[in-house]
């Protein structure tokens, strides 16, 4: 299986990360998006780390696990306390960062 | 077309048909269930690649602890299709040209480039004894630093997430 395979699969993953991010109002949703943008990168990672017999790739992919997980540790917290604030978890309401 | 093969097109229009699922479906939930469907897809393709530690702790991490939070945190706010803002359709066609032009213009600066094809026999670095080995002697400041992250993320998350005393 060429390589290059894996390089389009996690491009066209990453490009959909983007557009959702773009496209949609709801910060959760948005997240969730990074999220799947991160994978994409995880992906191509772990394929490159195969073609190069390489471990060192491997162990970065699971870093980006350990940020991403932090990440969205605070991230939620910060959309929670943004929904007890204004009942809403439109990202357009976030533009004024002070209720 | 081998075993290889159709699985690695089963999992790949797995992965895009879902992660397309994610930003077009209108209710939260669905879209936590899509993208945890994602996941298990990537998960599957880390297989392929002799990456068996990564696709258990892909699947434990994303979609057992982060997906899960999500869940409850939409679940707690009460979203559902009908309270879903929505852009306008000016914006969102201009994200999904956006989006579609960088993945063109990434495709066509990369479709030319030669790259050596992955062999399929399997290698051992993947297993969890080899990177353990490189994690503890190569990465072991990050390990700690990575540590010190999480304790961070703790603390701030119970401080944002507490309820608000007269300030």
């Amino acid at each position: 299986m060429p390589v290059q395979y894996y390089l389009f699969l996690s491009l066209a993953l990453f490009c959909i990360g983007m557009m959702g991010a773009m496209m949609r109002r709801n910060a959760i949703i948005v997240f969730m998006c990074i999220e799947l943008m991160l994978n994409a990168v995880n992906l191509l990672m772990v394929a490159f780390s195969k073609m190069y017999n390489d471990a060192a790739a491997q162990i970065f992919v699971f870093f980006i696990m350990v940020v991403a997980a932090a990440e969205v540790a605070v991230g939620l917290a910060i959309i929670v306390m943004m929904y007890r604030k204004v009942h809403s978890v439109d990202i357009n309401i976030l533009n004024r960062l002070k209720h | 077309m081998g075993i290889y093969e159709i699985s690695f097109w089963f999992l790949t229009v797995m992965a895009l048909s879902c992660a397309l699922g994610v930003i077009l479906s209108r209710n939260p939930v669905n879209s936590v269930l899509f993208l945890i469907a994602t996941f298990f897809a990537i998960s599957g393709h880390y297989i392929l690649l002799n990456a068996q530690f990564l696709a258990i702790v892909n699947i434990i991490v994303y979609a057992g602890a982060i997906m899960v939070l999500f869940l409850f945190v939409i679940m707690l706010m009460n979203l559902n299709a009908d309270t879903e803002p929505q852009k306008n359709r000016l914006v969102q066609i201009a994200g999904a040209i956006s989006g579609g032009t960088l993945l063109l213009v990434i495709l066509a600066a990369l479709r030319t480039s030669t790259i050596t094809s992955l062999d399929q026999t399997s290698t051992d670095i993947g297993l969890i004894k080899n990177l353990g080995k490189t994690l503890f002697t190569q990465f072991v400041l990050p390990f700690e630093i990575s540590s010190v992250l999480f304790l961070s993320a703790m603390i701030g998350a119970v401080v944002i997430g507490k309820k608000e005393q007269t300030v």
